[in-house]
């Protein structure tokens, strides 16, 4: 067994085990934050993006013990105190979601975007979407969300 | 007092979105039971290969196995195969289904053992540590081969052709022989994976006290579910209780009974234990049923001036290695739309079904009419060519026009209602039509290396299935109505129970404003509940463009009558005569003494508590409906497609996608448009990128994420919507269906702007999907790719 220390969502957790563990099983089957889902095993679906240390990664890629010390939000860290964050806030207003699978993924793939851009073009949004898919929005609501996300928050994102 | 704002029609954001926003959502993979154990699925790595035996000693001594079963062990645990449950002819041949198959794996993935453990990775190392002795065959991928029986699937069919349905025709045949132009054209629609980004899972737990058991799955339709897996498990349909908590997209694939769902079901009885499975995205490129699979061969016959009088289509339909819930009556649900929205004088169609050793096929998003819209769109536009005309006027000429009253079409079913004419000149408006052909024109002078395409593509669709006594004469198992249970609490708060069952479709959020602006109440007053047989267990559930048009017309007619018995007691309490109520937005007035009046709210709490009702009124307001549908539902209209062509590399690139949709009275505009984008990207994604693909061994060659092109944000437009209304004469709500329009719509108008595009250069066809090498291709060789 392999010990793990992490900071999920401002919370410093424990855990044991095995090593083959993956970050996404660690936080969904480990410490019950099952937000985060599963939707591929090829880290092409972009489901199970979560931010580590403020950067976003698929954590189906990499290993628990590789989040060993270090910080992570999940989808479930996003809302503060019963307040949806802009982002899931705009995601709401545009319709940018319908049956809610790859939404945690796409949410936390648009907050460490906007953190790094936070007045993108609509090409721009597309783009910095190219790892996580939606079967069912066709992405057209989901850009409109990011945009509109981008534009009534500004540098608060 | 009650709420007067009305609901319908309104973009009422989605009551469905807080908990799927903040990672609180109930997918079934996130539900566990004390004492569960995993189940996982040792599948065949030969599309076709006898089972000389199977060795399983050395998975069921590794650590936390708890058993490892064949099909041999299990025999005596079922009361039949796979639910199957549209044999669409007297005469068909039924391939025998089994959870696990026994004496030879007829596909890759066909399942052969399971591995119980007690973690997901001990199930999974173990169930690869299943050893069979395999005596490999050849496999048949190839319909047209698979027909020729040189290889034969399953032994004692003796054939692989198992089924042939002929619709029988309407009008005059002689049409196709006598027609100023008869267009030949061959078409063929690709296997494609449907692709839900939750892969499938189950949940069965055995409540042994009761001998009941609860199965907790990803699917469309637990009330189908229900009575078919207790037929196939020997289990009492009342004794098994199926739930579809909240499900991550379904496009088809999860409206099907599959293996897993019944080995999870007898494992939990056989053990004693809560059992679990969860499908892996390699896994459900097996496992998981494929669309599509058709080679069509059309005729369209037309007159020198461009006015369509008719369709003669053949096809030969890949059923894959076995059928699952509906196979071969895919297909058949194309068959009755292959005049599209023309006012044609001639039909005919048929289709063989061959088995191959592959996925099975089934419904996906859309199931037979993308494939007819596709067949009949390329050919109208190969009708143009030959003529030299503008697909444009090619199409006006031939249009049904419009009624408002139902219609029969010469394929025989009774059209709704349709203005076929109006979405089209929206769609043409919308994208600007004489404008891109002046700029074509002027790419095409200038010789440029990005040519501009203009497809069209005309529909229409048959959904809101169905009528029971259609589906009947049609050899389908079950019926097409639907329920809806409401419930006026006296906390002013209203429940529904509703017998669809949604995986995206915010049916929670439109079914609260149907039943908000009747009963007076605000959406958020409105309680859905929908998805588990014990709570509605009444339904048929969700698939086929139905919820709305037959779900949401059971809670109308469910409405209505809590109406009539809030009506009887506004009466008794009001101490005037029933018609001298007036009712609007949740009040009963008195005529002409409008302060006289009670609310449904009110009437809630009197009928509740029961302490002074008339005589013989029931106490609670409370009202079921079930409704069947005497019609189906005909949604139609136009898409237009623009695509830059680079001819040098053959990459296309939709520089504006218009969609003009009537689905009659809509209810949610906000949902309706999210419905089609996710159809269009579909259907785009149908025309440009997504293919299924085999080797001749067999093997599934997409049979990755990585190698099966989803698009992403990247790949794909934002899209340019319009509407028209022509109210449904189907059903009081006057509403059609919206699901897959979309995808039924778009691959024709995305494959007729490639050709388009490149027509000058005499390029006249590309098989999907439309690849950059296929284009270059066509290119090059100045014909078709």
């Amino acid at each position: 067994m392999t010990h793990v220390s992490v900071t999920v969502n401002g919370v410093a957790r424990e855990a044991d085990v095995e090593p083959r563990t993956l970050l996404v099983y660690l936080l969904r089957e480990t410490l019950g934050l099952t937000g985060t889902n599963v939707g591929c095993d090829t880290s092409s679906c972009g489901a199970c993006t979560v931010l580590l240390d403020g950067e976003s990664v698929k954590s189906c890629t990499l290993l628990a013990a590789q989040a060993d010390g270090r910080e992570v939000l999940t989808i479930e860290g996003l809302a503060s105190d019963g307040q949806l964050h802009p982002i899931q806030e705009a995601f709401h207003r545009n319709h940018g979601l319908q049956c809610g699978y790859c939404t945690p993924g796409m949410v936390m793939a648009a907050k460490s975007y906007l953190d790094e851009n936070p007045n993108p073009t609509e090409e721009q949004v597309r783009e910095a979407l190219e790892g996580n898919l939606c079967r069912c929005t066709g992405y057209h609501n989901i850009v409109k969300a990011i945009l509109d996300a981008a534009q009534s928050s500004g540098a608060t994102v | 007092m009650a709420v007067t704002e009305k609901f319908v029609g309104q973009a009422v954001l989605r009551k469905e979105d807080p908990e799927l926003l903040t990672g609180q959502a109930r997918y079934t993979e996130n539900l566990t039971a004390p004492g569960m154990a995993w189940m996982s699925v040792m599948r065949s790595p030969f599309a076709h290969a006898a089972i000389g035996g199977i060795d399983t000693s050395k998975a069921a001594a590794m650590p936390g196995v708890v058993a490892v079963l064949t099909a041999a062990d299990l025999e005596s645990e079922w009361g039949g195969p796979l639910p199957f449950v549209w044999p669409i002819t007297e005469d068909i041949k039924v391939p025998v289904h089994w959870p696990l198959t026994k004496d030879k794996a007829r596909f890759q993935g066909d399942g052969v053992a399971i591995v119980v453990g007690e973690t997901r990775g001990q199930a999974q190392d173990a169930a690869e540590a299943v050893e069979v002795d395999w005596e490999p065959f050849d496999a048949v991928l190839d319909i047209e081969e698979a027909a020729k029986d040189q290889v034969v699937i399953h032994d004692d069919l003796g054939t692989n052709v198992v089924v042939h349905w002929s619709h029988g025709g309407g009008g005059d045949q002689s049409i196709f022989d006598t027609a100023d132009v008869v267009v030949k054209e061959r078409y063929v629609a690709p296997r494609l994976i449907p692709n839900a980004i939750e892969p499938r899972a189950c949940l069965a737990q055995p409540v042994p006290a009761m001998g009941e058991f609860t199965l907790i799955s990803t699917t469309q339709i637990p009330h189908i579910a229900r009575v078919t897996l207790g037929g196939t498990c020997n289990i009492p349909e009342s004794k098994l209780r199926v739930i579809a908590p909240d499900v991550g997209g379904g496009f088809g694939s999860k409206l099907n009974v599959y293996a897993e769902e019944a080995l999870s079901l007898v494992l939990a009885r056989r053990l004693k234990r809560p059992i679990k499975w969860v499908e892996t995205r390699s896994e459900n490129y097996l496992a998981t049923i494929h669309g599509r699979g058709v080679i069509h061969d059309v005729e369209l016959a037309a007159t020198n001036e461009g006015k369509i009088l008719g369709f003669r289509v053949k096809e030969l339909c890949d059923m894959g290695a076995y059928y699952q819930l509906l196979t071969p009556g895919i297909p058949e649900l194309g068959g009755w739309v292959y005049m599209g929205p023309y006012d044609c004088q001639a039909y005919w169609y048929e289709f063989t079904g061959v088995v191959t050793n592959a996925t099975p096929t089934d419904a996906y998003r859309g199931a037979g009419r993308p494939e007819a819209t596709y067949v009949l769109e390329r050919a109208v536009d190969a009708l143009a060519r030959r003529l030299g005309m503008d697909p444009a006027d090619v199409r006006r000429r031939s249009f049904v026009p419009k009624f408002l009253e139902a219609r029969t079409a010469i394929s025989g079913l009774n059209v709704d209602s349709g203005a076929y004419e109006e979405t089209f000149d929206k769609a043409l408006e919308l994208a600007g039509y004489p404008d891109l052909r002046k700029e074509q024109l002027r790419r095409r002078e200038q010789n440029d290396v990005k040519q501009l395409g203009i497809g069209i593509s005309s529909y229409i669709e048959m959904c809101g299935l169905a009528p029971s006594n259609i589906l009947g004469a049609l050899r389908y198992a079950a019926g097409g109505w639907d329920a809806c249970t409401v419930q006026c609490l006296p906390d002013g708060k209203v429940v529904l129970k509703i017998g669809t069952s949604p995986h995206g479709q915010s049916h929670v959020t439109t079914w609260a404003q149907i039943a908000a602006d009747t009963l007076g109440v605000t959406p958020g007053d409105v309680e859905v509940l929908h998805g588990d047989t014990s709570v509605a267990p009444l339904g048929m559930d969700t698939y086929g463009s139905r919820s709305v048009s037959v779900g949401a017309t059971a809670l109308y007619f469910a409405l209505e009558k809590i109406k009539e018995k809030a009506r009887t007691l506004a009466a008794h309490e009001l101490e005037v005569a029933e018609e001298d109520l007036e009712f609007d937005g949740g009040t009963f007035t008195v005529k002409g003494a409008p302060d006289k009046a009670r609310t449904i709210s009110d009437l809630a709490v009197s009928a509740w508590h029961a302490h002074s009702i008339p005589a013989g009124f029931e106490p609670n307001l409370e009202a079921t409906a079930v409704w069947d549908p005497p019609n189906f539902t005909w949604p139609a209209g136009t898409h237009l497609c623009v695509v830059d062509v680079d001819t040098e590399t053959g990459k296309v690139e939709i520089v504006k996608y218009v969609a003009v949709d009537d689905c009659g009275t809509v209810i949610n505009p906000m949902i309706v448009d999210g419905q089609v984008h996710g159809g269009v990207a579909q259907g785009i994604a149908e025309a440009l990128y997504e293919e299924a693909l085999y080797d001749e061994q067999g093997n599934l060659i997409s049979s990755l994420m990585t190698q099966y092109l989803v698009p992403a944000a990247s790949e794909l437009p934002s899209f340019v919507l319009g509407a028209t209304h022509t109210p449904s004469t189907t059903n009081p709500l006057g509403v059609k269906g919206i699901g897959e329009a979309g995808t039924i719509a778009s691959p024709p108008a995305v494959v007729n702007a490639v050709i388009d595009a490149l027509s000058h250069l005499g390029v006249t066809h590309i098989e999907k999907p439309v690849t950059p090498e296929r284009v270059w291709r066509a290119i090059s060789q100045g014909g078709a790719a």
